[in-house]
């Protein structure tokens, strides 16, 4: 079943994923200052590699609605600099308007860490959350100026044996593994862990520090657990755990582990 | 068009050799026109284990460095019709086997043999992953221990992640399991795996179990693959085991101990 799938993938002639990439933020509070290439050009020289053609995003929150400045000639001497304005977020209606014009995407304000992405798929239950942009799914990716905010990013499943040796990496997302997992095998994710076979490999959730994300497992036979990087090896995980399902969390910053009832 | 097997296992000394000329010569007795492949370049053994040792002129190498034609590196049984064996080179290492080559003697196997079978070197390196790269159909030796239990389960993943089927996104290589070296005595004293212990973990379907006997060691001191040796245990469980390879429904034998009387105590004939 799986390579008909996948038979049916290649013979379309394209793919839409959804991905996340690190952009910097220029935040922009005086643009027309007489020093501001002066000193950005200054701050560029300190790390040239680091900084040339790097894709940024300018951030025009902190400017007033009464600033005037020509948008056009600000985004050449930004470029000027090597750097590529790509997007930009915020500011008064004017500037975004002229921003816009110029063919920058706006993108959602907020933290940095939320300056991403399309989701591939329209999701059927992603219908049920109203006025969701990633409702209306392909039409949104089919305009290129709007870059959507993921909605719902889609667990990792497993449904093959996870063998010794390898390892699957869930990030910034939940892993679900609807079979076993043999010792020597590495499970990651920096959301839960959900294993619908025996685990008997290694298990690490919160991988990215999250200490509410927990392990799921339907037979406890680990190597290893660990959430946001408290972990216990086999030796410590006591025998009234063994081949049961249990939930593993961080209760109070301790590592805890608890029977599923009704299992 | 001819059926690629890989007899692997990840670990050394479990039996691929042994069953890979046990397997080879099964398939050629029913009537297949088989090729057994040694891919342990360096480390030449299946010459040995099939009796054909003293006639290796040319190599699997030779071949694919265009020193040899394959017809000049092919021996033929002398026992059973149909049956070929294609050697390794002892002198060379496992760098000698370019992806293209061993493509290239493949491909011209595949012209007029039913079954090519490829008897892999051990470990998951160059040698193993060239053994297998091409392979349909996967046979995982496997010994009732917790070590061979592991290694085989490397090897699986390995199987389905850098054979040709899965990187070319195709139906993927079927995998069976071949248990050897089971000692049913030992296993009712909790001294080995049980099937189902390793069924469990390996997940993968059983296509025979081999008992332990002493008729393999004498087998291959002489040169003679162990199915040829109807009187032992392990030559009638590979030979089921063929069987079930090529669909017949045959009960698993050897898997529990045998009573035994006072009779055959005394008389105990080794299995």
């Amino acid at each position: 079943m799986s390579s008909a799938s996948q038979v049916a993938e290649r013979d379309v002639p394209f793919q839409l994923r959804g991905n996340s990439f690190t952009m910097m933020v220029l935040k922009v509070f005086a643009p027309a200052s007489p020093d501001f290439f002066t000193l950005l050009n200054v701050k560029v020289r300190q790390a040239p590699n680091f900084f040339r053609n790097a894709p940024v995003v300018l951030d025009f929150d902190d400017l007033p609605e009464s600033v005037v400045f020509d948008l056009g000639a600000f985004v050449a001497q930004v470029r000027a600099q090597h750097l590529l304005p790509v997007g930009f977020q915020g500011g008064p209606q004017s500037v975004r308007e002229a921003a816009m014009a110029v063919g920058l995407t706006p993108m959602p304000s907020g933290r940095a860490a939320r300056l991403e992405e399309v989701v591939k798929a329209p999701d059927p239950r992603a219908g049920e959350q109203p006025g969701s942009g990633a409702a209306s799914g392909g039409a949104a990716v089919a305009a290129p100026q709007v870059l959507i905010e993921v909605v719902h990013r889609p667990a990792v499943m497993v449904t093959e044996p996870v063998r010794s040796g390898m390892r699957v990496y869930a990030e910034k997302t939940d892993l679900i593994v609807a079979s076993s997992v043999s010792p020597g095998a590495e499970l990651l994710a920096d959301g839960n862990i959900h294993v619908y076979g025996a685990l008997r490999g290694r298990a690490l959730a919160g991988f990215s520090g999250d200490p509410n994300a927990r392990i799921f497992c339907h037979s406890l036979e680990a190597e290893l657990l660990s959430v946001a990087g408290n972990y216990r090896v086999s030796e410590d995980i006591g025998s009234d755990f063994h081949k049961k399902a249990v939930q593993i969390f961080l209760r109070e910053g301790v590592l805890s582990m608890e029977l599923l009832k009704g299992v | 068009m001819s059926k690629i097997i890989v007899m692997t296992s990840g670990k050394g000394g479990v039996g691929k050799t042994t069953s890979s000329a046990a397997f080879a010569t099964g398939l050629a007795l029913r009537g297949f026109k088989t090729v057994v492949i040694d891919f342990d370049v360096g480390l030449r053994n299946l010459d040995l284990v099939m009796g054909c040792e003293r006639r290796v002129v040319f190599d699997f190498i030779n071949v694919i460095n265009g020193e040899a034609k394959l017809n000049q590196a092919l021996i033929k049984d002398k026992r059973i019709e149909n049956l070929y064996i294609l050697p390794t080179s002892q002198t060379r290492d496992k760098d000698a086997l370019t992806r293209e080559g061993v493509e290239k003697v493949l491909n011209e196997l595949s012209k007029e043999f039913d079954y090519i079978l490829c008897d892999s070197p051990a470990g998951i390196e160059r040698g193993a992953l060239m053994s297998l790269y091409f392979a349909d159909h996967a046979i995982i030796v496997t010994n009732p221990e917790v070590s061979s239990v592991r290694d085989s389960d490397r090897i699986l993943g390995v199987l389905n992640s850098r054979s040709r089927r899965a990187e070319q996104g195709l139906e993927p290589v079927t995998q069976q399991l071949l248990l050897t070296r089971y000692d049913p005595e030992r296993v009712e004293k909790g001294e080995m795996l049980k099937v189902d212990d390793v069924l469990e973990i390996l997940a993968i379907p059983l296509l025979g179990v081999i008992p332990e006997s002493q008729a393999v060691l004498r087998a291959s001191n002489v040169g003679m693959p162990v199915i040829l040796d109807e009187a032992s245990n392990a030559g009638l469980a590979y030979s089921d085991a063929v069987g079930r390879f090529l669909g017949e429904d045959i009960d698993h034998r050897f898997v529990t101990p045998q009573k035994k009387g006072l009779f055959s105590r005394l008389l105990r004939r080794s299995a």
